[in-house]
């Protein structure tokens, strides 16, 4: 784990063997892996941020003779694509990761959910994942890996929707609890960790805790891959470390014009330029699972805001009455302010339904939807109006 | 239309006739058909012996799970803020131009559909596309136009 200038971080893209790590991770007890990753202070690096050492030690401490280890590589958020980047460069590390989160709770089986919209990359990773299970058969060690497809919905990324799907069924969230790491996916206790957040487990204990957390800060330790696009003269993927302010991210990425940063994606909140300085880009300030859109002074803040809304319309399943009227309520409703149709106090009352949205939508995504709504009508109410 | 045939007893036999087993029999259809007629539904629904209500209305969930016809290419064009920020106007103009259809519609000769599709993960090098599972990005009018004149041929 080298520090490569202000704040590059190569631990994700690192080549190694999972080989060596893989062995020692099995000599350890399931407590003493936990204990590391809980020493670590990783949170899942899909975007909620759970801490991922707890998550196994709920899950290792439930008693069946079943359970289930899912990598969620259901990656949909707009804006999003890093886990795409790490399948398609290092699948071994992501398998390996699986190998040790299921040593660790006490699955002999995995499960990788990847969105459709990537299944040209499967061939290949029925390849690398061949040779992971040979290698695994090899130190002794019995572990088995199998890939589901999904089918261009984004609401799958959601855990228990993304049960249901593998199910067989419409993948609408489920209610909670019960959380998974007690009735997940066929009803047994099951961990659901983002691809990154596997790799970053594995590579934890390559490096060991103690180096992990001399990354970051206190609320967001180590380091993060994040998907930078927009209005950027480099967009792509960059692994940082965290705790950088907007900023600081800002001046490596803006194009000099830059006047908002989208932190987070669709379901995460809009940056204006004015705070950028005060804002730290991690669980202290605004939380991302990687997703960091710029827009320079040239855009207009409603289509951003009408496309976000537009977006949630289409992938709402439609199941909970808070998020699937609201979303259609909110996308009407900024444009009637936009055309003239509604007053401009309209907006607050919009702001409301937001509110009620987070309140009573069954599952994340009808609660998230008001973190862009707000943001963005709060910081650019002008832009939305006239 | 197609005739299902024994295709659905054949992947059956390959993923199994438990409820799981549906998306992936309903994926290999669509791969195959590009998109899933009443009549395979139905044949789905027969052999994993649940109602064929249940199979449409899990296939009506997934936008990749068409239910309606599609062309043997399935041209999506991702519509979200960058690509859309990064002239996918430009790119769907180009499209309709050439093939002589709306979005949302089928050529004449079943070769190609155009629908707009949400965020499929290539933000950084938008303005992307999906023509059935293959993505190309970084389009411009010229580009796409090669690319279909390549599709065209085959």
């Amino acid at each position: 784990m080298e520090k490569k200038g202000l704040n590059k971080v190569d631990l994700i893209f690192e080549k190694i063997e999972p080989k060596e790590v893989l062995i020692k991770a099995f000599k350890m007890t399931s407590a003493e892996i936990i204990q590391n990753i809980l020493e670590s202070g990783l949170k899942g690096r899909g975007g909620a941020g759970f801490p991922t050492g707890l998550k196994w030690k709920y899950t290792a401490a439930e008693k069946s003779s079943e359970k289930y280890i899912i990598c969620n590589a259901d990656e949909g958020e707009p804006g999003t694509f890093k886990d795409r980047e790490i399948l398609d460069r290092v699948s071994n590390k992501v398998h390996g990761g699986m190998a040790i989160a299921g040593k660790a709770i006490g699955a002999k089986n995995g499960i990788v959910y990847l969105r459709g919209e990537y299944r040209y990359l499967l061939p290949k990773l029925m390849i690398e994942l061949e040779s992971f299970h040979k290698m695994i058969k090899e130190i002794g060690y019995e572990f088995n890996i199998e890939y589901r497809m999904g089918s261009g919905a984004y609401i799958c990324g959601e855990e228990s929707a993304l049960f249901e799907s593998i199910e067989g069924k419409r993948g609408e969230p489920r209610n909670k609890p019960p959380y998974p790491t007690v009735s997940g996916l066929f009803e047994k206790p099951t961990s659901i960790n983002n691809v990154e957040t596997l790799v970053t487990a594995m590579m934890i204990l390559q490096h060991g805790a103690k180096n992990f957390i001399q990354y970051g800060t206190k609320d967001s330790r180590g380091s993060k891959v994040f998907s930078v696009s927009g209005d950027t003269p480099t967009p792509g993927i960059f692994e940082l470390e965290l705790g950088m302010t907007v900023q600081q991210f800002v001046n490596e990425f803006g194009d000099g014009d830059t006047k908002a940063v989208q932190v987070g994606g669709a379901s995460g909140f809009c940056v204006p330029r004015k705070k950028f300085a005060e804002t730290i880009i991690g669980f202290e300030g605004v939380p991302t699972g990687g997703s960091m859109k710029l827009f320079n002074s040239s855009r207009s803040m409603y289509n951003v805001l009408h496309n976000y809304l537009e977006f949630f319309t289409e992938e709402s399943c439609g199941q909970c009455t808070p998020c699937r009227v609201g979303c259609q309520q909110l996308l009407l409703g900024v444009e009637k302010v936009k055309k003239g149709e509604a007053k401009s106090t309209y907006l607050t009352e919009l702001v409301k339904l937001a509110d009620t949205m987070k309140i009573a939508a069954k599952c994340g995504l009808g609660q998230s939807v008001g973190n862009a709504f707000k943001s963005i009508v709060g910081n650019f109410r002008e832009e939305i109006i006239y | 239309m197609y005739q299902v045939g024994n295709l659905v007893k054949e992947l059956s036999d390959k993923h199994g006739r438990l409820r799981e087993s549906l998306m992936p029999i309903l994926q290999e259809i669509v791969q195959k058909h590009n998109y899933l007629t009443d009549e395979a539904m139905v044949e789905v629904a027969r052999e994993l012996d649940i109602s064929a209500a249940e199979v449409y209305g899990t296939a009506s969930f997934y936008t990749f799970l068409d239910t309606q016809v599609k062309g043997k290419y399935v041209i999506r064009v991702c519509k979200t803020i960058t690509c859309s920020m990064k002239g996918k106007s430009d790119i769907i103009q180009t499209l309709e131009e050439m093939l002589k259809i709306k979005v949302g519609e089928t050529t004449a000769d079943k070769q190609f559909s155009l629908i707009e599709t949400n965020c499929i993960g290539w933000c950084h090098k938008a303005p992307a596309i999906l023509i059935n599972e293959m993505p190309y990005t970084e389009l411009t009018p010229e580009k796409v136009s090669e690319i279909i004149k390549d599709y065209m041929q085959k």
